[in-house]
């Protein structure tokens, strides 16, 4: 036993887990293959990994790293990244709506979608548009809100080291 | 004391001859500066993540028994070979909206988990650039399963996405690749569940489920790679820079993205006072008022059929122990009922009208049919997979099961399927068949 985790890294379970789980894929794999143009599965495939890896992810993780960069130049204080994430928190949502629903906000099904519906893709992408200014609407409410809190806990802090509390401090 | 899990890494033997030093890049750990990815921010988005896939591929099974494969030529996924279908029981015509509800929980929890999806794959992306990048026997194992999982969910959730938008850049049949990628990702998902139980465990032992949620911004720390087992790496930074916004935050975000998603889905699955919620769905609001005026699936110009093919001279053939030719004239003179029934698409909504028609048993018992185990329907419609349905014998005998003529008080429209379609309790949309020609009822 011992010898087989030494050699394999890990325990007897792990081997036979993974032929189970790998054994299943690779039937899915095998029909995928065999009822659907090879070539043509294996592109998306892997270009899924691909497209997800390489273009996604540094599109999100760029936004991060702006986020960071804007951090970083001494102006990490509350109500700087609080601004920041009042504008990457409606930007991300949206962008998560668009991932879903990005064939019919680009209009890509075409005649497709017409013939199927009856009804062209006209429209979507003004409605997720419109999707996109309401967010950050509220996000900039929210964000208001937030300033002039802030600003009357500050001068209600002001008011009350001079003086004894005013019952005005409402 | 216990020895660990069986599928953790105790004494192995030494690594593959792999350089010490990473290359430059985001192989280095250091690359990798968010203060907010470690284990347990990968356990509780897998924890919620999880459920979810269930759901989605629980509901996918039942829909593939939906289309009862085993009957006529309803299967879809792929002729012959070693093909995986769900036998063994007809498909039920009660209650009248399953079908409807379990597709619409398939596409509402597909669509919800992928802002989970996409999050947790940038929570663990400083592991797909792991040095060295196989650690022993298992480890490679585990990384060819990986390259499994993430191609076959993305494969799976970006042809699904496709499919509920209506577009097809892909030259194969959407139905056997995504219903074959699935099998991929969830015998891949087996495997994985099973090597990160041990991790999701010991970080939410060593952090709490729920604790990391209640500190805000100024209280985020980076989870310390220190507590990672000898020789493993997690996702943990080590050279985090300052947090921007708190792990809540971030969990907060993609919920919200997986709610909004989901609702715009689940307003067309619902539909009624829900429809308008759809806004960014096909089949959303945007439909007139009149009695033809609700959701389409093919209209009858996309499958070639136009007013010529449907004029006076069109007859409707029934065969069963006899043979009989109906006009439309005739079939309005049978006994009408009127249903008031779903009809609901693969790709998750659904439109609930009132049906007014013959009843299929009716038509049985003018051909000297009753008590068929199925009945063939064909469509006027030439090409297509769904030009053509089987239905089984609880379909036909339910008196709900229609054929109908007229749809809320009007005739059909030619887009509905003038002069005639079928109507059936929980049927998949695609096998209500429109532009009806012939119907054949057979016995086993």
């Amino acid at each position: 036993m011992r010898r087989f985790r030494y050699e394999y890294g890990a325990g007897p379970l792990h081997l036979l887990v993974a032929i189970a789980g790998l054994a299943v894929a690779g039937y899915g794999l095998y029909r995928a293959l065999e009822l659907v143009p090879p070539v043509s599965f294996l592109a998306w495939f892997v270009g899924g990994i691909v497209g997800h890896d390489f273009i996604l992810l540094p599109i999100y993780s760029g936004i991060g790293l702006a986020a960071w960069a804007i951090a970083r130049l001494g102006l990490v204080d509350a109500p700087r990244v609080a601004a920041l994430n009042h504008v990457r928190v409606p930007a991300a949502i949206s962008g998560l709506i668009f991932v879903v629903w990005f064939p019919l906000i680009l209009g890509l099904g075409g005649a497709t979608f017409e013939g199927a519906t009856g009804r062209t893709t006209d429209g979507y992408l003004e409605r997720w548009l419109a999707i996109t200014a309401g967010l950050f609407a509220v996000s900039a409410v929210l964000y208001a809100v937030r300033v002039w809190r802030a600003r009357r806990s500050r001068a209600g802090a002001g008011r009350r080291a001079p003086s004894p509390p005013s019952s005005s401090s409402a | 004391m216990r020895e660990a899990s069986a599928v953790s890494e105790p004494a192995r033997r030494p690594p593959l001859p792999f350089p010490a030093k990473p290359p430059p890049g985001p192989f280095r750990r250091d690359f990798w500066r968010s203060p907010l990815r470690g284990p347990w921010l990968a356990s509780f988005l897998s924890s919620a993540l999880l459920p979810l896939i269930v759901i989605c591929a629980i509901t996918g099974f039942i829909s593939h028994a939906a289309y009862d494969p085993d009957l006529g030529q309803n299967a879809i996924v792929g002729p012959g070979g070693i093909g995986f279908d769900l036998y063994g029981f007809n498909w039920p015509t009660n209650p009248a909206w399953l079908y409807a509800f379990t597709q619409g929980l398939h596409v509402v929890a597909g669509v919800a988990a992928i802002p989970i999806l996409l999050a947790k794959l940038w929570a663990v992306i400083p592991q797909f650039f792991e040095w060295p990048p196989v650690r022993s026997v298992a480890h490679m194992v585990d990384r060819l399963g990986l390259a499994l999982l993430v191609g076959g969910s993305v494969f799976v959730f970006l042809t699904g996405v496709q499919n509920i938008g209506l577009w097809y850049p892909w030259p194969f049949n959407f139905v056997p690749a995504h219903y074959y990628a699935a099998f991929v990702f969830l015998g891949a998902l087996a495997l994985h569940v099973a090597t990160k139980l041990p991790t999701v465990r010991r970080s939410f032992r060593e952090r709490g489920v729920i604790a990391p949620l209640r500190e805000d911004l100024q209280h985020t720390r980076p989870e310390p790679p220190s507590t990672e087992p000898p020789g493993e790496h997690s996702s943990a930074p080590t050279s985090p820079a300052a947090p921007t916004i708190s792990r809540r935050g971030l969990l907060a975000t993609v919920g919200a993205g997986s709610a909004a998603v989901g609702i715009i889905a689940a307003g067309q699955a619902i539909g009624g006072p829900f429809r308008s919620l759809a806004v960014l769905a096909p089949h959303g609001p945007g439909q007139g008022t009149g009695p033809n005026d609700f959701q389409i699936n093919k209209t009858a110009a996309s499958v070639g059929i136009g007013p010529a093919d449907v004029g006076p001279s069109w007859q409707l053939t029934v065969r069963g122990a006899s043979e009989m030719a109906l006009s439309r004239e005739d079939l309005l003179r049978l006994a009408q009922s009127t249903q008031s029934l779903p009809i609901a698409c693969v790709e998750g909504w659904s439109t609930t009208q009132d049906w007014t028609g013959v009843p299929l048993a009716e038509l049985a018992r003018l051909v000297g049919a009753e008590g068929s185990d199925s009945l063939f329907v064909e469509s006027l419609q030439q090409s297509g997979a769904f030009n053509q349905t089987t239905l089984n014998a609880g379909q036909i005998a339910d008196p709900r099961s229609l054929l109908a003529l007229k749809v809320n008080g009007a005739d059909l429209s030619l887009d509905h399927g003038f002069p005639a379609r079928l109507i059936v309790p929980a049927l998949p949309g695609v096998h209500n068949t429109k532009w009806v020609d012939t119907m054949t009822f057979r016995t086993a």
